[in-house]
Formats: structure tokens, C-alpha cells, sequence
């Protein structure tokens, strides 16, 4: 069996703080702290999350720009995390990422022509200039942007056609990875629908993988495979689409798609009110993570933390209800 | 946008023709390149004239009807406006127009030296402070100390060491002037730094030379060279002062400071003598603020997403 395209072992990346005169490195944001995942060739993976609980981190970490605490990134069986740079070069161009601002994530003085060419000359993948102007053309047809607006630049458009050049920017690098942090969620509820379902014809057309981090369970429902629910650095649950959405097992899990609006008016769905506030990833609760804010929580929770453990045939629950009393949650 | 004329009879039957748009509804028309970028921004357009007629004054100044401006002419002392002498003339007898004519050669050529070293200069450092993070630390505080000195004082040691000329003058307020532009540069490559699109280089395999070149300077030239103009009138006035304390350009070539220090004793009988140059000195340092300010709201990205 070939290995998954993407391994993350044990991903963590814990960001200096700065305090004090003298820039004293006394603390740590702990932003992801052991995240593991296996992203297939084709698949989608939905990273989801409130914010602040280190998605888009890991994101990063997986482009890596910037260098990780400690963990493996592991695309196609070979560690990139620590690769060396010609060899992280070649790299890159299979993992591309496409971000959530469509008006910063493009250089405001380059015209489209130059933002797509760039990818396409760094990989040196055009043979010739013909076949450098014929790549960028067609990948304006695959975004379906017409050909004309390759010689503007970027303010002349609107936002989801910019989340368009982006996309297309991304698929210059004929990628099998494509990291997509919070890429619909800067858009109008129209435009979002169009950007998502593009994305789903290039999954299905160049067999693309994608690593979508986002908060919009509504939109993660409509386009991902699996699912996996962040809580400040820590995975809480993995779970293929159709479990986590019929039965989530996580109180975290369940409190997120509770508050999932329906779309049906006057519906009612009782949303589980978590109490307080996200505690400080500078500072993490002791124990599970979730426990200063879990409705079932029990003195286990506060001293030990649970362990990713295997809740059905592909769903992995972190939690130690799971395990004691597993005849409540079934 | 094309104008097409339809022949109203060609039309089916119950078709009209659309009424022509009263003129507060036409389309804007966006103007781009020079024209319109002095059209949309007056002052840009005020402030450029006035300096492109000084510096023609500066350049052609020995044909626009002077003398030699060093000429002594002890018998006609203090001379007020006249035909003969249009500003009129100081306590030695020269021609204060012919000076002032001449000045300006002094004042432009410091204001533009300053504002290309001190821009060029803060560029390196700004650049090497936003991109090598240990040596920002080490630069920005050599900096601070460089800024906690009074730009007039350092000019006047540093003149104080070396001989007056034109020269020492401009290494003088350049040196108090690379604090504040490396300081703006290095801001705005720390921000640039952290923009989505740079990120997205990195992902695309851009190489750091090329990230700099393409992603980062361009972005950096537009506030830099709003700076540079600032830098430029202050280095005008600055030379000003300097020649006016006599510590700046050597009495032999005529400035704005020097005519004026030389005036100050008769201001109260001999006004003209002191207004002149430093009418110039007014108008000159009007013109290079409005370009300023004019290219500053021009340049800025923001304008360009509006449009």
C-alpha cells in the first residue's frame, strides 16, 4: 500500500513571547501542540475550529513557512519538515495554498499574467514562452476568468474574482496538495458557492487533495470527505463527513454543530451554550484541553489527557467519556 | 464603452431607442498614466510646476539677465528695487537678484543630494534591519542614538570638523536625515513581510533575492518617495539655517542663508534684502511639500482599490 500524500506526526509549533526589556523568551503560545493527520491523494480534509485554535497554524506548518517546533510533516513518504532547501524546493510546488483575503493574498503592482507566470518559471515548468503564455491562458479558462484580464492587475476585480487568481496561481504549480486557509470564508454567501464548487471540478478533474481549514461547518458539510475538530492546538475528533455530522462524539464536536444555524425559519435546534471564554493558548488547561468548559466534565479531565482513541471505523475521539462510560454515548 | 447610433426606424415595432444619459449619469472616465495622475491630484500638478520652474531658474540662472553674483560694488550700496536692480542691492553692493538666482543652485542641489542619500542610504539599512532580525536590534538602536541628536548640532560638528563647502553640508544633514527613512522602511518591510501574497511566493518556490526584488521594494518605493520629498524641504531649510548660523555654505557662494545672515543686521531699514531669499526659500519648500503630500495621497494602494 502506497503511503497516505500527507502524514503530519505529532505536529507541534509553540510561538515565542516576547515580554519584558531585554526580549527574555520566558513563554510560549502554544498554537498546535501534537497534531496528527493523514490527508489521501483525491481527499479532502476539513480542519475546523473556532478561532485562535491554531488551524491555519498547522496550515502553514505543512507549507512550511516557518519551522516547526517538532513533529514530521511527511508528504509522500519523505519528511519535508526538515529537507533541505533544493530539495524543499521541488517540494513546494506539489503542496500550494490558496488564503482566506482575496485582496491581500495578491501583490497589488504585478498584473495577472506575472502573479500566474511566477509559479510556472520558479518550477520551470513552461518548455518555452509559447508554452508559458498557452499555461496561463488555460488556466484562466479552468477558473473560468476570461483571457483579456490577464494583462490587469489585481484591484481592477472583485473579490471572488480574485479568490479566482488565486486559485489559478495555485493550480500553476500543477500541486497535489492544495492547503485552502479559510479560502471562501472572505466572500458574499453567492460568490462562496461558486468558489466552492470550482474547487470541487478541480478535486474531481486533476485528482487534487485539499486541506480545508475553515469555521463554516455549513460550507465544510457541503464539499469534505473527512473532518477534523481543532480546540486550542489539539485535535478533539477525526471523523469521515456523514459520522461527524450524524453523530459527533466530542462534547466540543457536538456543542460546534449545534450552533450550526438551519436553514429552515423558526427551526429549533437547543445549541449546547458553552460557558466562558477560550482559555489563553499561552496557558492551556491542565488535563483535556476542553475541560474548563465541557458540560460533562468529571475529575479525570482535570489531570489527565485523554488520547486520540479509535470510536468506530474510522472516527478517533479524544475524550475520556469514551472510555469510561462508553454505554452513555452509544 | 463605445457610442453606437441605431437608426430608429431599423428597429421592430415596439422597440425605442434609450434616451440619451444627462450628463451627471456618463460614466466616469478614469484617466491613467501622467495626465491623470496630475488631473486627479492637483497639488501633484501645483507643487511639480513650481519645482520644474525653480530648477530651470537654478539651471539657466547666468542667462535670465544676472551679473556675477560675487561682483562688490561698494558705491552702490543697499541700493532698493530698482530697474537696474530688480531685488535690489546688500551692504557689499552685489546684485541680490543675480544672488538669489544663484542661490537656488545651492538650496536644489542640496535638497535633491540629501533626499538621494539619505533615501538610498535608509533603504539599505531599512532593508537589512526588516530582513536580518538580528541586526535589527543593533541598527534601530544605533539609529535612536542617531535621532536623539539634534540634526542642527550634528551638522555643526560635523562642519565644525571638517571645512565649510557644499559638500560637507549635504553629508551633514544627510546623516541626520537616514534615521527617519530607515525607519520607514524597515516598518513597512515588516508589514510587507507578513502579507498574504509574500507567503504565497514562498509556496510558489520564489527564492529570497527574488521575493525582495519583485514582492518587497516595489511596495516600499511608493512611501519612500513620499518621504524623500519631506526630506528634501527639510534639507533646503536645514541648509538654510546652517548658512544663516554660518556654520553651512562658505560666504563666497552665494545661498538663501548666507544672503539672508548677511541682511539680518539692516532687516528693520533694508527689509528686501532678507525677503527675497527667503521668499524663495518659501515658495521652493511650498513646492516640495505639495508634491508630497500630493504624491503621498496619489501613490497610496488604497486610492487605486477605490477606483
Amino acid at each position: 500500500m502506497s503511503p497516505p500524500l500527507l502524514q503530519v506526526n505529532d505536529l507541534k509549533k509553540h510561538f515565542p513571547v516576547k515580554t519584558g526589556l531585554f526580549n527574555r523568551k520566558s513563554e510560549f503560545v502554544y498554537a498546535v501542540d501534537g497534531v496528527s493527520f493523514e490527508i489521501a491523494r483525491g481527499e479532502t480534509l476539513s480542519l475546523v475550529g473556532e478561532s485562535g485554535c491554531g488551524k491555519s497554524t498547522v496550515g502553514r506548518a505543512i507549507l512550511r513557512l516557518f519551522e516547526i517546533t517538532s513533529g514530521q510533516v511527511i508528504l509522500d513518504g519523505q519528511r519535508i519538515d526538515d529537507a533541505a532547501p533544493s530539495t524543499m524546493r521541488q517540494m513546494r510546488r506539489r503542496v500550494q495554498v490558496v488564503f482566506q483575503d482575496p485582496f491581500s493574498s495578491l501583490n497589488p503592482r504585478m498584473r495577472v499574467r506575472d502573479i500566474l507566470a511566477e509559479p510556472i518559471r520558479n518550477f520551470g515548468l513552461a518548455k518555452s514562452a509559447e508554452d508559458l503564455e498557452v499555461r496561463v491562458t488555460s488556466l484562466m479558462d479552468t477558473v473560468r476568468l476570461p483571457r483579456e484580464a490577464l494583462n490587469r492587475r489585481p484591484h481592477e476585480f472583485s473579490g471572488g474574482q480574485r479568490q479566482r487568481i488565486g486559485i489559478a496561481r495555485a493550480l500553476a504549480a500543477e500541486p497535489e496538495l492544495i492547503v485552502c486557509d479559510e479560502a471562501v470564508s472572505a466572500l458574499d454567501v453567492s460568490v462562496k458557492a461558486q468558489i466552492v464548487n470550482l474547487l470541487q471540478d478541480l478535486q474531481s478533474e486533476f485528482g487534487l487533495a485539499l486541506l480545508f481549514i475553515s469555521h463554516d461547518l455549513a460550507i465544510v458539510e457541503h464539499m469534505t470527505h473527512r473532518v477534523a475538530v481543532m480546540y486550542l492546538g489539539k485535535i478533539v475528533e477525526v471523523a469521515p463527513r456523514r459520522e461527524i455530522f450524524a453523530a459527533p462524539r466530542h462534547p466540543y464536536t457536538k456543542a460546534l454543530l449545534s450552533a450550526v444555524p438551519l436553514p429552515e425559519p423558526g427551526a429549533q435546534r437547543n445549541p449546547i451554550i458553552l460557558k466562558g471564554d477560550v482559555p489563553s493558548p499561552i496557558n492551556p488547561p491542565s488535563g483535556c484541553r476542553f475541560h474548563t468548559r465541557c458540560p460533562f466534565v468529571f475529575d479525570r479531565c482535570r489531570t489527565e489527557e485523554p488520547m486520540l482513541r479509535a470510536a468506530g471505523a474510522e472516527q478517533w475521539v479524544a475524550c475520556h467519556l469514551e472510555e469510561a462510560a462508553p454505554a452513555m454515548s452509544s | 464603452m463605445t457610442d453606437t447610433t441605431v437608426n430608429p426606424q431599423s428597429l421592430p415595432a415596439g422597440l425605442v431607442v434609450a434616451p440619451q444619459l444627462p450628463e451627471i449619469l456618463r460614466p466616469v472616465v478614469i484617466r491613467r498614466g501622467l495626465v491623470g495622475l496630475l488631473r486627479g491630484h492637483p497639488t501633484v500638478a501645483i507643487g511639480g510646476a513650481l519645482l520644474l520652474t525653480l530648477v530651470l531658474i537654478a539651471v539657466f540662472a547666468p542667462y535670465l539677465g544676472t551679473v556675477d553674483p560675487t561682483a562688490l560694488a561698494p558705491a552702490k550700496r543697499t541700493r532698493a528695487p530698482s530697474a537696474d536692480f530688480w531685488f535690489g542691492t546688500d551692504v557689499l553692493g552685489r546684485d541680490i537678484y543675480s544672488r538669489v538666482l544663484f542661490g537656488a543652485r545651492v538650496s536644489l542641489t542640496v535638497g535633491l543630494s540629501v533626499a538621494i542619500f539619505a533615501s538610498a542610504a535608509g533603504l539599505a539599512i531599512g532593508m537589512i534591519a526588516g530582513f536580518i532580525r538580528w541586526a535589527d536590534g543593533i541598527l534601530m538602536r544605533f539609529m535612536d542614538g542617531l535621532m536623539s541628536i539634534p540634526p542642527i548640532l550634528l551638522a555643526i560638528a560635523l562642519m565644525a570638523l571638517t571645512r565649510g563647502s557644499v559638500g560637507n553640508v549635504i553629508l551633514a544633514i544627510t546623516v541626520a536625515e537616514i534615521p527617519r527613512v530607515s525607519r520607514l522602511v524597515r516598518s513597512v518591510v515588516l508589514s510587507l513581510r507578513e502579507q498574504p501574497y509574500v507567503d504565497a511566493a514562498v509556496a510558489c518556490g520564489t527564492r529570497s533575492p527574488m521575493i525582495i526584488l519583485r514582492h518587497i521594494l516595489p511596495n516600499t518605493v511608493a512611501p519612500m518617495l513620499v518621504q524623500a520629498t519631506y526630506i528634501c524641504a527639510s534639507a533646503m531649510i536645514t541648509e538654510a539655517i546652517l548658512s544663516f548660523i554660518g556654520a553651512g555654505t562658505p560666504p563666497t557662494i552665494p545661498s538663501w542663508g548666507n544672503i539672508m545672515a548677511e541682511g539680518r543686521a539692516l532687516w528693520q531699514v533694508k527689509p528686501y534684502i532678507v525677503f527675497f531669499p527667503a521668499a524663495f526659500l518659501s515658495v521652493t519648500v511650498l513646492a516640495v511639500n505639495l508634491l508630497g503630500d500630493g504624491l503621498r495621497d496619489a501613490l497610496d494602494p488604497r486610492m487605486a482599490k477605490s477606483l
